[in-house]
C-alpha cells in the first residue's frame, strides 16, 4: 500500500512538472507553447559570408538579420520599426537624427553605440574592404560614399557622425524621404571594430563572430549548415522565443522537399517548381505563396550591336502584347505569380501599380493588335519578313520552358522565328553585360520596399541596363522622384513610358512559395521583402 | 623497387605543375568572373575586389604567385566566394568528411563486390551466379544520383529511420544513406571485373593441376585463385578509390554532408578560383599517388612484373 502511494506520489510529481515544462504560454496571444523552441530552416545554397557589409545574397542577409541588427527593423508587415535606433527624425530629409537605445549591447557586452554604425557604413565603402555591396551606401545618399568608393575621398569623410554614444547623425548628398526605410538591409549593419581587427577576415567565423542581434553563431560547416542560439545580451531577449535557430543546406529542391516532408526541417524554401498546386492540397496549412518583390523580364538589346528590327518601337510591342502572361503563370509556374504589365513588382510600399492599356485588354485583342503593328511596321518599309531573334537565358529548366513557351507563341501569332541559347550563369551574366545577345531573360529583385529600386534600372546609366534602354524623361522623372515628397505620380509616368516604349518586357511578379510547419507561428506573410526575423518566430504545443 | 618509386614521385612534381598550369590557363579562358552578379557590380568596386584578390596582375605573375605559396607555405590562397575562409580551411574542412564516408563505401563495395564476384564464378552457372549477377546488373543502374534520393524517400520519408542528411560530426546513422548510395555502383563493377576475371583464372591450367591433387576447393579458390583473378580488378580499384574519397556532388549535395565534392562543382560554377585550384591539385595529387600504390600492388601480387 505504502508502495503504491509513492508511486502515485511520484507519477503526480511527475505530471506535475511536465505540465509546468510545457505550460509556458505565448505572452501575448495566450497560445500555448512547445517545449523544444528549435526553428530549422533549409538553404538552397551556403552563404558565401556572414559579414553584414560583404553580403550580397537574399539567404546570407536571412542569417544576418538574426545575427545583428540595424538601426531599423521591419515588423510583420514591413513596416518600419525600432531597432537599435529608438527614433529617428530629419528636418529636410537630408540631415537625419538617429537616438540609439542605451541598454543594446554586442554578443561580447560592449555597448552598441553611433560610432559602431559610422565604423560599419565607412568600411562598406572603403575600397579596401572591396564590398561587392558598396554601391549600396552610394544609393542610400550618404554623403561622400561616391568618392570614397571610387577612391578618391578617404572613408572618414563619409557623411556619418556620432555625435555621442547614442546619437548618430547622417548628412545625405541630395534629401532622401526613404532614407530610414535603407537602414534595414545588412549592408547597413552596426560593426565591432575591435573584433574585426583582432580576426581579421576570419572574424565571422564561429567563436570569432561577435554580433548585436537576437542570437549567436554557435556552429558552422560549410555544405552542411549552421546553428544559432539565442543571444543572452540582446536588449529585448525576454522576449525572443526561439532557442535555437538550425540552417540545413541543401541545392537540390527535389531532395529538399522529401527531406521536409520527412519532418527534419520546419521551412523549405523554394519549393520545385510547378508543384505548388499539388502541395497546396495535400499541405493546405503549410503551403505558403507570398508576393516577392522581383520581377522577371525579357531585356531587349536596343543598343547599337542588337538587332535592327529591335529598333522600331511597333516590333517591340508587338513581341510584349503577343506573349500570354496568364499561361506562363497559370501553366507553367503555378505558385502564385503574377502576369506583369509593368515593371515594378505590384506589392512594393506605397506604389499603386499604374493602369497600363494593354495590361487591360483581353490576349485575343492583344494579339490582334500584335499582328497590326507588325504589319504596320512592314508597310513603313521595316524588313519583318523572316524576322528571328535569339533568347538568351541562364540553364535552368523553368527559363526554358518559358523561353520555349515564348518562341511558340512569337511563331505562332507573328512568324517570328526565336531560336533559345542557353548559357550557365556567369557566361551569361557576361553576355548580357557585354550586349552579346538579342533578347535576355533577366529578373531584377528590390533592395530596398521602394518602387525606384525597380524604375532605377531603366535609366539610361544604370549598371545594370543591360538592353541600354534610354528616354530622356524617364532619366529626368527618376532624378525628380529621389527628392520628392510625393513620387508616385512621376513613378506612374515612368511605367507608362516604359511600356509606351516596351523597353522591356515584363513577364511576370515573382511569388515565393514555400512550406512552413504549421505550428511555427510569427512568420510575416505580408512583408513584401520576405525580412524574416526568428526574434518574432514561436512553436505552439500540437 | 626503390628506384622506381623514387623516380615515380620525380615524375609526380612535373606532372602536377602541367595540371596546374593547365587549370590554371583553362579557368582563365572560361568567361565570366567571381564577381560577376545579375545587378553588376559598379567599375570601380570591381576594379578595388580584382586589386584585394590580386586579380589586377598579369596572369604569368598571379600563376608564379600562387605556385610559390603552395611550394613555400603550403598556402593554397583565400577563397574567393567564402569571404571567411581560406580554401586550406575549407579542405581541411570538408576533406575528412568525403573520407570518412569514402572509405567506408570502398570497404562495402569491395567486400560486397568481391564476395558477389567470386561467388558467382564457383558456381558458375547456378542460381548463384544468376542471383549475383542480378544484383550487380540492378547496382549497376542505380547510380548515386537514383540511390540518393530513393534512400531519402524509403529510410527517412517511409520508414523513419535514418536522418534524410547532414553530417553532425560523422555520426553513423549520418554515414549510412551516403556509403550506400556512393558504392552501389562501384560495387556492381567490382562485382562483374572479379566474377570475370576469376572464371577465367578457374579455368587455368594450374587450378585444374591443384583441383586434381585433391585440394580442397576452399583452398584452391582463396591460396591459388584470388591473387591473380584480382589483377584486373586492382588497376579497377585505383581510381575508383580517388573517386570516392574525393567526393561526390551528388552524395554531398542530397545529404548535406559537407564534404569537398560539391565544393569543386560549386566552384567552377561561381569561378571561385583558388578554390578550383586547390581541389585540382588534391585531386591530381592523390591520383598519382594512388596509381602509384596501384602499380606497387601489381608488383607484389605478380611476380613477372619488375619495375
Amino acid at each position: 500500500m505504502k508502495k503504491q502511494i509513492l508511486a502515485l506520489t511520484t507519477a503526480g510529481l511527475l505530471l506535475g512538472t511536465t505540465a509546468l515544462a510545457g505550460g509556458h504560454s505565448h505572452p501575448v496571444t495566450g497560445e500555448k507553447l512547445a517545449d523544444d523552441q528549435t526553428f530549422s530552416y533549409r538553404l538552397l545554397d551556403d552563404v558565401p559570408t556572414l559579414d553584414p557589409q560583404l553580403i550580397e545574397d537574399v539567404s546570407g542577409s536571412h542569417v544576418a538579420r538574426q545575427l545583428f541588427e540595424g538601426l531599423i527593423n521591419q515588423d510583420a508587415d514591413g513596416n518600419n520599426i525600432p531597432g537599435v535606433a529608438t527614433e529617428w527624425s530629419s528636418p529636410d530629409n537630408k540631415v537625419w537624427t538617429f537616438k540609439l537605445r542605451d541598454n543594446a549591447k554586442w554578443s561580447n557586452g560592449d555597448p552598441v553605440t553611433a560610432q559602431d554604425f559610422v565604423y560599419a557604413w565607412q568600411r562598406a565603402a572603403d575600397p579596401a574592404t572591396a564590398s561587392p555591396y558598396a554601391w549600396y551606401v552610394e544609393i542610400t545618399q550618404i554623403m561622400n560614399a561616391g568618392g570614397i568608393i571610387a577612391g578618391d575621398a578617404d572613408p572618414s569623410t563619409l557623411g556619418a557622425k556620432a555625435i555621442d554614444d547614442h546619437t548618430l547623425e547622417v548628412t545625405l548628398d541630395q534629401p532622401l524621404p526613404y532614407f530610414p526605410s535603407m537602414m534595414a538591409h545588412a549592408t547597413m549593419f552596426p560593426a565591432n571594430k575591435s573584433v574585426i581587427e583582432q580576426h581579421g577576415d576570419a572574424w565571422t567565423q564561429p567563436g570569432n563572430l561577435v554580433g548585436n542581434g537576437a542570437y549567436d553563431l554557435a556552429a558552422r560547416t560549410l555544405g552542411e549548415g549552421f546553428t544559432m542560439v539565442k543571444n543572452d545580451t540582446y536588449w529585448d531577449k525576454d522576449n525572443v522565443i526561439i532557442e535555437t535557430i538550425n540552417g540545413v543546406i541543401i541545392n537540390s529542391e527535389d531532395q529538399a522537399l522529401t527531406r521536409w516532408e520527412g519532418g527534419e526541417f520546419d521551412m523549405n524554401e523554394p519549393v520545385p517548381s510547378g508543384q505548388f498546386p499539388a502541395l497546396q492540397v495535400k499541405y493546405p496549412n503549410e503551403a505558403n505563396s507570398v508576393p516577392r518583390l522581383c520581377s522577371y523580364y525579357y531585356a531587349l538589346n536596343v543598343s547599337p550591336v542588337g538587332p535592327e528590327a529591335l529598333k522600331d518601337e511597333r516590333v517591340r510591342e508587338a513581341l510584349s502584347y503577343s506573349v500570354d502572361r496568364n499561361v506562363i503563370v497559370n501553366q507553367v509556374l503555378k505558385g502564385g505569380q503574377s502576369p506583369a504589365y509593368s515593371f515594378t513588382h505590384v506589392a512594393t510600399a506605397g506604389f499603386e501599380a499604374p493602369e497600363i492599356d494593354y495590361g487591360t485588354w483581353s490576349q485575343a485583342e492583344r494579339d490582334a493588335k500584335a499582328k497590326e503593328l507588325i504589319a504596320e511596321a512592314k508597310a513603313d518599309g521595316v524588313d519583318v519578313d523572316g524576322l528571328s531573334f535569339e533568347i538568351l537565358y541562364n540553364s535552368s529548366d523553368v527559363h526554358k520552358q518559358i523561353a520555349t513557351l515564348i518562341s511558340q507563341m512569337w511563331k505562332q501569332k507573328l512568324g517570328v522565328d526565336a531560336g533559345l541559347r542557353n548559357l550557365e550563369w556567369k557566361t551569361y551574366l557576361d553576355a548580357r553585360s557585354q550586349q552579346d545577345f538579342e533578347i535576355a531573360r533577366a529578373a531584377w529583385c528590390a533592395d530596398y520596399n521602394e518602387a525606384s529600386t525597380f524604375l532605377d534600372l531603366m535609366t539610361t546609366p544604370h549598371g545594370s541596363n543591360d538592353g541600354k534602354y534610354s528616354n530622356a524623361r524617364v532619366d529626368e522623372l527618376m532624378a525628380q522622384s529621389k527628392t520628392s515628397d510625393n513620387p508616385q505620380p512621376l513613378y506612374t509616368e515612368v511605367e507608362e513610358l516604359i511600356a509606351a516604349d516596351m523597353g522591356m518586357i515584363p513577364i511576370y511578379h515573382y511569388a515565393n512559395t514555400f512550406m512552413l510547419e504549421e505550428t511555427i507561428k510569427g512568420f510575416p506573410m505580408n512583408n513584401a521583402e520576405n525580412n524574416w526575423y526568428v526574434k518574432d518566430f514561436y512553436r505552439v504545443a500540437q | 623497387m626503390t628506384p622506381f618509386i623514387i623516380r615515380r614521385l620525380a615524375i609526380a612534381i612535373p606532372t602536377l605543375l602541367i595540371l596546374i598550369i593547365f587549370s590554371f590557363l583553362l579557368m582563365e579562358a572560361a568567361p565570366g568572373s567571381p564577381f560577376s552578379t545579375e545587378r553588376g557590380v559598379p567599375p570601380q568596386v570591381l576594379a578595388n575586389l580584382e586589386a584585394r584578390y590580386g586579380l589586377d596582375q598579369p596572369l604569368w605573375k598571379r600563376m608564379g604567385i600562387y605556385v610559390w605559396n603552395i611550394v613555400t607555405q603550403f598556402d593554397f590562397g583565400p577563397s574567393f566566394v567564402f569571404k571567411d575562409r581560406t580554401v586550406n580551411e575549407v579542405i581541411a574542412q570538408g576533406f575528412p568528411i568525403t573520407v570518412t564516408y569514402g572509405v567506408w563505401s570502398f570497404v562495402v563495395a569491395v567486400a560486397i563486390g568481391g564476395t558477389l564476384g567470386i561467388m558467382a564464378a564457383v558456381y558458375h552457372n547456378t542460381w548463384l551466379d544468376y542471383l549475383a549477377v542480378g544484383i550487380s546488373v540492378g547496382a549497376q543502374v542505380l547510380p548515386n544520383f537514383v540511390m540518393a534520393p530513393i534512400l531519402v524517400i524509403v529510410f527517412t520519408l517511409w520508414l523513419g529511420w535514418l536522418p534524410g542528411g547532414g553530417w553532425q560530426g560523422g555520426q553513423w546513422q549520418y554515414i549510412i544513406m551516403p556509403v550506400i548510395a556512393l558504392s552501389t555502383s562501384f560495387m556492381a563493377s567490382i562485382a562483374r571485373l572479379t566474377r570475370s576475371s576469376m572464371l577465367e583464372v578457374l579455368n587455368s591450367n594450374y587450378i585444374r593441376t591443384a583441383r586434381a591433387k585433391g585440394l580442397p576447393m576452399r583452398r584452391v579458390i582463396f591460396l591459388h585463385a584470388l591473387k591473380p583473378a584480382l589483377l584486373p580488378v586492382i588497376s579497377y580499384l585505383g581510381p575508383a578509390f580517388v573517386g570516392m574519397i574525393t567526393g561526390s556532388v551528388v552524395i554531398d549535395v542530397f545529404f548535406s554532408t559537407g564534404g569537398i565534392g560539391q565544393f569543386f562543382v560549386n566552384s567552377a560554377l561561381s569561378r571561385d578560383y583558388s578554390m578550383i585550384m586547390g581541389i585540382t591539385i588534391l585531386t591530381g595529387a592523390l591520383t598519382i599517388f594512388f596509381n602509384l600504390v596501384v602499380d606497387i600492388l601489381y608488383a607484389w601480387i605478380d611476380p613477372k612484373i619488375r619495375y
